[in-house]
């Protein structure tokens, strides 16, 4: 059960009061803000005109916007699809693992993860280039006579996205499958049940919560990716992210850029909703004792 | 399930070459010789004394050392202060107030480097390492956050009482109680928030002014201008730099 110290003995709102009016300040009302700017309009020299219009919204109907939302979805929904296809058997083995061999492969998971996202996602563009190494090496061997592109493109996005967000996959569906009991499974194989049969019928069931949240932690920053396919993406694989960079800094339609932003955080806000339902028994585990 | 362990054993392994690969080749070629192939050509120091002779990195290097320091003071202020203070309030109105705080971990990190930008511009502040420094420290409060909860919950609430029966005031007990048993949590969650303040590229690169350059805003235009081997050598240098620290961390957190 969870204790908390009486509320008259424990020093609060002078405690409180410094990180919540900083976080108001910094973080609610430039969301705030950005909701108003979105309605505004664009003035004739670039800046921005205090009117209320829609025009922002419908302009993102335009097909050449509609497109790079359209692909952003694409690309972050088969990061997930990837993400969690490669994490699940990683996850079950690790939850398998003795107790003590756990915590080792948790932080060989987490590791990667703690190092610069910049250096990782330029490891990639040193690895997929022309000249990089995997031409150097396919070259070598003769598997290829020429180099092949690889590098700005879609595909060497998908593998930055994936490379960069696969342990958010992983220890939510470790946590979820740690605790799926061992028993139910070793009855189903008493029962004569195929290895698919468990797989579909006991362990995936049980496993639910950890798959939606790793998929939620993948999903979401994978859709607002900037740096991935700012680096690997060429100029057709712009995503949201990237789209609103460039209301922002290049174009410096304002408004534009905050009805885009909107969209997002309005995308992002929906998904949460929906998957923190499913999710709840492993973000809020049954109290103890 | 051991008909199936060496398939899943497999499966793991290809899973952290994956992770470890890129990581390790990047490293292994910025001690290489040659300049302008990934073909290795013998062992050399050269590009890491490239790097220390760049003066516009050391800038760069000096900029990113003050940001990390100040954000983090910053937001062991804020975040300590936020952890205790949650203790003080009831159930739901704790939980909700927590998770709202930790809305910054959630969204992407581009909507919270844009809100900034907009936010600075429109109370006219003009854009310069300070208002780098109010970024970071918006970030880094959730993480020290987190890292102070989850300590504060492992501790025995009756020591407090104990303090309490024992007549200390609530600065005594939070004076002499509460925050050294919170010091390795402190100081971990400062370390991590540290760490992610010198790597951080989206916010710094929506906040920075002209003129203040972080050591990631520097590799970022380094690479926009063209590969070379000195970025290697600055990227090794950052993972072997935020490895230790983390590591450090995670030590700390674990006691």
């Amino acid at each position: 059960m969870k204790m908390s110290v009486p509320v008259g003995r424990a020093p609060s709102w002078w405690l409180l009061g410094p990180g919540l009016v900083w976080m108001g300040l910094l973080f609610v009302v430039p969301l705030c803000l950005m909701f108003v700017i979105s309605f505004a309009g664009r003035g004739t020299y670039g800046g921005m005109v205090w009117s209320f219009s829609l025009t922002n919204y419908l302009d993102l109907f335009h097909p050449l916007y509609a497109r790079i939302l359209g692909q952003s979805i694409l690309l972050a929904a088969g990061t997930t699809l990837l993400c969690l296809i490669m994490g699940f058997p990683l996850a079950y083995y690790i939850a398998r693992a003795a107790p003590n061999r756990q915590g080792i492969w948790l932080l060989l998971v987490m590791i990667p993860f703690w190092t610069n996202f910049l250096v990782r996602t330029y490891a990639w563009m040193f690895i997929l280039r022309t000249e990089g190494l995997l031409n150097t090496v396919l070259l070598k061997l003769g598997v290829v006579s020429s180099p092949i592109e690889l590098l700005y493109s879609n595909t060497a996005v998908l593998i930055g996205l994936v490379y960069g967000y696969l342990p958010f996959m992983v220890l939510p569906l470790y946590v979820a499958l740690e605790r799926v009991d061992r028993t139910l499974v070793e009855a189903a194989w008493d029962l004569y049940a195929t290895r698919w049969t468990v797989f579909r019928r006991i362990i995936l069931p049980l496993a639910k919560p950890g798959v939606v949240a790793g998929c939620l932690l993948v999903f979401i920053p994978s859709l607002g990716a900037f740096l991935t396919p700012d680096l690997l993406g060429g100029a057709r694989s712009m995503m949201i992210g990237n789209l609103i960079q460039h209301e922002f800094l290049v174009a410096r339609d304002w408004p534009l850029g905050a009805a885009i932003s909107c969209l997002l955080m309005l995308f992002v806000a929906g998904m949460m909703r929906w998957s923190l339902r499913a999710a709840k028994p492993l973000v809020q585990p049954e109290p103890e004792s | 399930m051991k008909q199936s362990g060496g398939w899943l054993w497999r499966a793991s392994v290809a899973n952290l070459f994956f992770l470890y690969g890129p990581i390790a080749a990047l490293i292994l070629f910025s001690f290489n010789a040659s300049r302008l192939s990934a073909t290795w050509q013998g062992w050399s120091l050269e590009w890491y004394r490239a790097l220390w002779a760049n003066e516009a990195l050391q800038a760069a290097a000096v900029n990113s050392l003050w940001v990390a320091t100040v954000s983090t003071v910053l937001a062991l202020l804020l975040g300590v202060g936020l952890a205790i203070g949650l203790e003080g309030l009831s159930g739901r109105r704790q939980r909700q107030i927590e998770q709202a705080l930790l809305l910054p971990l959630v969204i992407p990190e581009v909507m919270m480097g844009v809100s900034l930008l907009l936010f600075f511009v429109l109370v006219q502040m003009p854009l310069s390492l300070t208002t780098v420094i109010m970024g970071h420290a918006l970030f880094n409060v959730p993480i020290v956050l987190v890292i102070v909860r989850a300590r504060l919950r492992k501790l025995d609430p009756r020591l407090l009482e104990v303090a309490a029966d024992l007549g200390a005031s609530s600065w005594d007990t939070l004076r002499y109680v509460t925050l050294p048993l919170l010091r390795p949590a402190i100081l971990g969650a400062g370390l991590m928030a540290f760490t992610i303040s010198l790597d951080d590229f989206i916010v710094t690169f929506f906040t920075a002014g002209p003129g203040a350059t972080t050591l990631p805003l520097k590799v970022y235009s380094m690479i926009k201008s063209g590969l070379s081997p000195e970025i290697n050598a600055l990227s090794a240098l950052f993972v072997v730099v935020s490895m230790g620290l983390i590591g450090l961390s995670l030590l700390l957190q674990r006691r």
